[in-house]
């Protein structure tokens, strides 16, 4: 049995002295794509922010470990280097910096880690441009700002495109279906099924089954009260959909 | 995390903080007429120009120093406590830069400064000014060729007299504020220059001010008149060594723009800024003014600022000819606890007159920013245009943004557009370009370099490249 990709094991988390996360245990093998499901103020979003290291999440107790390495020693931008990558469910603006440059700028951080050499423009362009036609993103949004007056269903397109380009471990999408027409939800989930890869995993992090009617994921946990209350195969999903949270807290005494 | 790195480089150094011995040539500090014949004396001045150094003089005694309006604060200065003159000391005119002192010329190397026949292909002709004399000018006769005078100003009163005469103080009287009054009675050196009709110079024009000796003011003095239908585009980068007391510079410059001449100035000034506590650092009080006087005249100036513990400076346009242009782009940054209060005036007068103005203000630390600027567009000045755009962005809790905008219309045509912003470079925003791998210090100049890119394009080349190279080193630290 190989290390799984991500482990955590008894995660105590607090955000600004209140307890969030509160003894989560979560196991995610090579290539596993799981999902994350829970009601609002579950912890879900802490749990994303945790695993990517982002500031103002004070970990009180338990462990992260990443291939077996502990993640949570490392710098947020090492971890992403390191292959842990974070689909924001709100991607924040950067104005002034064209997309394609920031693109690159991440792309060749990525690559100087890991030993490649860095692309130059024409091989990053023919690299982004392949990857834009598995979002069905305009050229046009290539040239603008990162972000900048992208509509909510831009955004997370750029946020899987993104991911196709920096090429992850561990994929971490938070919400990415919040705010997401039918049709933009099915073209974000396109992109997400073709990066399904046997070395790569995913942590799909939902509060609804929507998204996992596109993309089927391998297991499904069950967060609330900052704790996995139970977990399955995807039939889970469509079962929590009909019957609420309700009674999976109520039989965790969550 | 961000503090980590804020603390480092915090204490990280001012580069360009070394001092060089040479052996100088100073005057007792004070200020008096007499101090300004003994200037003047010195550098052979003709009466004509002694008794306007001393009608300016006159004037500034009878002014008061002004900080009841900008938006800056600083202990008095002792006019008496500062020192006039300091030239390094030589002992007949340099014939070639061979016969420059060796630790100038080191002083020049570590700055960069191209003086080297080698730089030639660079394009770049460089009067260097070393305190207050203009030690060595570059690439004399190429200019010569074109009929172009690059002089330093006290050769350019001996060489051409009339051509000082007529335009001296004609852009900033003697009188027009303060500083400049005092600029006007003690200058000590500078760069002339007088492109003549049809003339487009054929390289960048670069002047190199630095600031040595201690107690020193450093107040040149830079006239470019661009004849009719010439262009010229003109350089000026600043650095001074890291001293605990503050130093003043006021500094006039003077451009002049005839019958469809341009004239574009470009400043880097990275004056010693001070350290953390607000210890040391330039006062940068400078007055620049340009004056199109031709029909389809064009100035612009562009500035990135980063240095001097306080700054305070309006380069400014004049649009007297009918259809002539005006334009200013401005990057202003303050960290540490530098002040800066800067900004243009735009003056319409002539028909049709047009002027852009794109100011960037970046405050990080307990950095000060404020942008002042003035739009007039007088009654004769039918369909002027302005446009301008006043953006602010900060970084941490504890800096300041502040804009000033004054527009007075007296045409009923001109149309006047104004947009100012103010944003804030978020942790959401670091961790987010962190996420993708960037680390914090590529991910502000990231962001920095694409909120100056407006400003930053309008640069020559090379000073574009050293500008942001400059904006990264002066933030470094700056995010907490």
């Amino acid at each position: 049995m190989s290390v799984p990709m991500l482990e955590i094991r008894d995660l105590h988390v607090s955000v600004a002295d209140q307890p969030v996360l509160k003894g989560l245990d979560l196991v995610l093998e090579r290539g596993e794509v799981a999902a994350v499901m829970g009601p609002n103020g579950s912890g879900k979003s802490t749990l994303a922010n945790v695993i990517a290291g982002k500031p103002g999440y004070e970990v009180t107790r338990g462990e992260v470990l990443f291939e077996g390495r502990d993640l949570l020693a490392m710098a947020p931008e090492v971890r992403a280097r390191e292959g842990v990558f974070l689909a924001f469910q709100y991607p924040v603006e950067v104005p002034g910096v064209g997309n394609m440059y920031f693109l690159k700028q991440a792309v060749n951080a990525v690559r100087a880690h890991r030993g490649l050499e860095e692309l130059d423009a024409m091989e990053f362009l023919s690299l982004v441009r392949e990857k834009m036609k598995l979002v069905e993103m305009p050229e046009e949004l290539a040239k603008r700002g990162v972000n900048e007056g992208f509509s909510g269903g831009e955004k997370k397109r750029n946020e899987v495109l993104q991911m196709a380009l920096l090429e992850p471990k561990l994929c971490v999408l938070d919400e990415t279906d919040s705010g997401l027409d039918i049709d933009a939800l099915r073209v974000v989930a396109g992109g997400v099924n073709a990066l399904r890869d046997p070395a790569r995993s995913m942590l799909v992090i939902t509060h609804y089954q929507r998204l996992l009617e596109y993309v089927v994921p391998d297991r499904v946990h069950v967060l609330a009260g900052g704790r996995i209350v139970r977990s399955g195969g995807k039939e889970l999903a469509r079962e929590l959909e009909e019957r609420g949270y309700g009674w999976v807290q109520q039989e965790a005494g969550a | 995390m961000a503090n980590e790195t804020l603390e480092r480089l915090a204490r990280s150094d001012y580069e360009w903080g070394f001092t060089t011995d040479v052996e100088q040539d100073v005057i007792e500090p004070g200020l008096s007429e007499d101090v300004i014949r003994t200037i003047s004396a010195k550098k052979g001045e003709p009466d004509w120009l002694l008794e306007w150094r001393l009608g300016a003089y006159r004037r500034w005694l009878t002014m008061e120093e002004p900080h009841h309006w900008a938006r800056v604060s600083y202990p008095p200065i002792d006019y008496q406590a500062i020192r006039y003159y300091a030239a390094p000391k030589r002992k007949k005119q340099l014939e070639s830069l061979d016969e420059l002192d060796p630790e100038i010329r080191r002083t020049y190397e570590k700055l960069g400064i191209p003086l080297d026949e080698q730089k030639r292909l660079a394009g770049v002709a460089v009067d260097a000014v070393f305190d207050s004399v203009s030690v060595a000018t570059t690439f004399k006769k190429e200019l010569e060729k074109h009929g172009i005078v690059f002089l330093p100003f006290s050769e350019a009163v001996q060489k051409v007299p009339e051509l000082v005469r007529q335009y001296l103080g004609s852009v900033v009287p003697q009188g027009d504020n303060f500083f400049a009054a005092l600029n006007s009675a003690v200058f000590s050196d500078g760069s002339f220059v007088y492109v003549p009709p049809g003339v487009r110079c054929p390289m960048e024009l670069s002047t190199y001010f630095r600031i040595n000796a201690s107690e020193t003011g450093q107040f040149e003095r830079t006239l470019i008149i661009a004849d009719r239908g010439s262009y010229v585009s003109y350089l000026e980068g600043c650095t001074a060594p890291m001293r605990d007391e503050n130093q003043l510079h006021a500094a006039v410059v003077e451009l002049i723009a005839l019958d469809d001449a341009e004239i574009k100035y470009s400043t880097v000034q990275n004056w010693y800024p001070g350290d953390a506590e607000g210890r040391g650092g330039i006062f940068n009080f400078v007055t620049k003014r340009g004056k199109c006087l031709g029909r389809r005249s064009k100035i612009s100036w562009t500035q990135v600022e980063t240095g001097s513990a306080i700054t305070w400076k309006y380069p400014s346009c004049l649009l007297l000819g009918d259809d002539s242009v005006g334009e200013f782009y401005s990057v202003a940054l303050t960290a540490r606890r530098q002040q800066a209060d800067t900004g243009t005036k735009m003056i319409h007068v002539g028909k049709r007159t047009r002027s852009t103005i794109v100011s960037k203000g970046i405050s990080a630390a307990q950095g000060q920013n404020s942008y002042r600027g003035l739009v007039r567009i007088q009654k004769g000045a039918d369909g002027a245009r302005n446009y301008s755009q006043c953006d602010s962005l900060l970084i941490g809790n504890e800096c300041g943004a502040h804009t000033f905008p004054y527009l007075e219309v007296q045409n009923p045509t001109a149309r006047v557009e104004h947009e100012a912003t103010t944003s804030k470079i978020g942790e959401d925003q670091l961790f987010y370009c962190k996420q993708r791998g960037l680390s914090e210090e590529d991910a502000i100049n990231m962001i920095v370099n694409g909120f100056c890119k407006r400003v930053l394009k309008e640069l020559p080349m090379e000073f574009a490249v050293e500008a942001q190279k400059l904006l990264g080193v002066s933030l470094e630290g700056a995010v907490g």
